[in-house]
């Protein structure tokens, strides 16, 4: 079986590596969209305050302070979580407001924009207890660069699959492997070893790449950040094979790979937090496997979270993979009468 | 004969509202070429496509050495479909190792492009062969696992000529290896040269079979007669002879040439165009079904 399984993975590497086309468009892709996306977002920031308030929902009738003009007020759940963001300069100010007593607010002392819309904050409640803490700012690039690599991981996944056996069952060539020994475990494994082995390949080459272009570096431990990638590419090389795992028409399984990038890209926090987006957005976004990607890979390459902090994105994506998995090798045929 | 290496029973194929294979069976010996034919929409690419494994009857049953069909027939079956692609950007010799690596014993891969003459193209892309010599690059994907049993989905359909009589020469030296091969095809004179035994389909059902040589005599007399329709008087088809319509031209078989002969003459049916030869295939086809075999 593993000899089978490994005749198919090494034929499928070397029809991969030899498509210069793809192979090259596969590695200039992510670069100019990086390159593309500095140019555009790396100017002036938006010029806009954006001020943590610890509550579940806001309430504009609760302080004075929430009628102020040009701020957004977003809803932070737990103070730990505020004060995270607050260091990392991803909020301008993080208040408390409770309903009797005075107001508390924590400012990073690093931060311009924090000094500025602190006056304001005074201006409106004097007597507001001031809690300072420092940290720099964590630059637009940065924090794009994972969701770069997580998108050519994701478009790579699930169309350099999906197409692969659409085009296998297609042309024929699934009907001639159906005539040997080889079983559709042994062959969907090998779909599956052979794009995780190139999309890791790439994945790491890029990292490398432009990690050394925009001077980046992970503030987390590497080989976590490696098993991330893992898992997620597994999850998505999955979730391709499910969806080509019985169609014949390019024109469906093309929609529906679409149906399901065009959310992902849109939805899972590729180019904007979604810190502040209705709670449905959320809530949808959470399904992807795209999304936990990013949060457990921004976690490791931004905050340096260990395997405990990104235990429950790792195991939704495990979860996934399997179960993608199974449900593509079950609905599996190799052609369609 | 031998004992049978697959038996094909009482098969049925329904698609929707049409069945492609109606109540089929039939055996073929170990060691013969077996040629299935048949016109366009006969049914026999289904049947050998269920032969294969790769299509699930309706009902009924194909037996592999006593056995239904399973891991032991796959190992030891060599396909060459009507349509395959390969992987792109592979070569000729890196698509024979890649197939060789799927089966557990088989031909050495040198060997395979010797035999199937592949010498010269063991290093191009797949892609860049011939008709002819993606043929034979399928051919000898066929035969890397050293088949006891192959089967040629109409192997030479969209060949030149000139590649077509050196495919044949490849399948004969195939046979000289006591291989078993199951063949369909459209060419009468394909199934004449190669097949030691014969099944003729039409509308999913098999409606005759034997050697080439038996159901000729047993169709035919020993001679046919052609003439041209336009010089056959309709007055003519009043005579005392067997006569066969086919399209534009009459056949007569006959076992007395000197009193056919005699016949026409005293008809005053015109000879100048008249051919006579030994029955073939395509007449036998016509015979049975009414219809050219390449409708």
């Amino acid at each position: 079986m593993i000899k089978r399984l490994l005749t198919v993975w090494h034929a499928r590497n070397l029809e991969f590596v030899r498509d210069r086309g793809t192979l090259i468009f596969t590695l200039l892709l992510p670069l100019m969209l990086i390159v593309g996306m500095s140019f555009v977002f790396g100017g002036p920031e938006r010029p806009l305050f954006k001020v943590g308030v610890l509550t579940d929902q806001i309430d504009k009738t609760a302080h004075p302070f929430l009628h102020e003009r040009y701020v957004d007020f977003v809803p932070i759940a737990g103070e730990a979580d505020g004060l995270h963001k607050i260091t990392h300069q991803q909020i301008d100010l993080l208040v408390d407001l409770p309903g009797a007593g005075d107001p508390r607010y924590w400012v990073n002392t690093d931060s311009p924009k924090g000094y500025i819309v602190e006056k304001l904050l005074l201006a409106a409640a004097p007597s507001a207890k001031r809690e300072p803490v420092t940290g720099a700012a964590t630059r637009y690039i940065d924090w794009l660069f994972p969701g770069i690599l997580g998108m050519n991981l994701m478009f790579s996944c699930l169309f350099g699959v999906g197409y692969v056996v659409l085009r296998y069952r297609k042309n024929g060539f699934l009907k001639r492997l159906h005539a040997t020994p080889l079983t559709a475990f042994e062959f969907l494994s090998a779909q599956v070893l052979s794009r995780l082995c190139l999309i890791l390949f790439v994945t790491v080459a890029l990292y490398i790449g432009m990690g050394s272009i925009i001077h980046f570096h992970s503030a987390g431990n590497l080989l976590l950040l490696f098993a991330v990638a893992v898992v997620a590419a597994l999850s998505m090389i999955a979730l391709g094979l499910t969806i080509a795992s019985r169609f014949a028409s390019e024109e469906l399984v093309g929609g529906l790979l679409n149906l399901l990038t065009w959310p992902m890209m849109l939805l899972s926090g590729i180019w904007f937090s979604l810190e502040g987006s209705p709670r449905w957005v959320q809530w949808v976004a959470n399904i992807f496997p795209l999304t936990h990607l990013l949060q457990a890979s921004r976690a490791i390459m931004l905050d340096g979270a260990g395997a405990v902090a990104i235990a429950p994105d790792l195991i939704y994506l495990s979860i996934t993979a399997v179960a993608f998995l199974i449900f593509g090798a079950w609905s599996f045929r190799w052609r369609i009468e | 004969m031998s004992a049978p290496l697959l038996e094909v029973c009482n098969l049925v194929k329904h698609y929707a509202s049409v069945t492609a294979v109606n109540d089929v069976s039939f055996s073929v010996p170990e060691g013969i070429c077996f040629g299935l034919l048949g016109p366009n929409g006969a049914g026999k690419t289904t049947t050998i496509e269920i032969m294969e494994g790769i299509l699930t009857p309706t009902s009924g049953q194909v037996r592999y050495r006593g056995e239904p069909l399973g891991q032991r027939f796959r190992e030891e079956a060599g396909i060459l479909f009507q349509k395959t692609a390969l992987q792109d950007f592979l070569t000729v010799r890196q698509c024979l190792s890649m197939f060789r690596g799927l089966y557990d014993r088989g031909l050495d891969v040198e060997e395979t492009i010797q035999l199937c003459a592949l010498e010269k193209l063991a290093e191009r892309d797949n892609r860049k062969l011939s008709g002819g010599q993606l043929q034979r690059l399928l051919l000898a994907i066929a035969l890397i696992n050293d088949p006891a049993m192959i089967f040629l989905d109409e192997p030479t359909t969209g060949l030149d000529p000139q590649a077509r009589r050196n495919f044949w020469d490849l399948i004969q030296s195939i046979k000289a290896r006591r291989k078993t091969i199951i063949l369909t095809t459209h060419y009468m004179e394909e199934a004449e040269l190669l097949c030691d035994e014969i099944a003729i389909m039409d509308n999913g059902k098999i409606i005759a079979q034997g050697t080439p040589r038996n159901l000729l005599n047993q169709h035919f007399a020993q001679v046919l007669l052609e003439l041209p329709r336009q010089e056959f008087p309709d007055s003519a088809r009043r005579l005392p002879l067997t006569v066969i319509e086919g399209g534009d031209r009459i056949e007569i078989t006959t076992d007395d040439l000197d009193a056919t002969l005699r016949i026409l003459m005293d008809a005053h049916v015109p000879l100048r165009n008249l051919r006579i030869r030994p029955p073939n295939l395509e007449d036998l086809f016509l015979e049975l079904t009414g219809k050219a075999l390449r409708a």
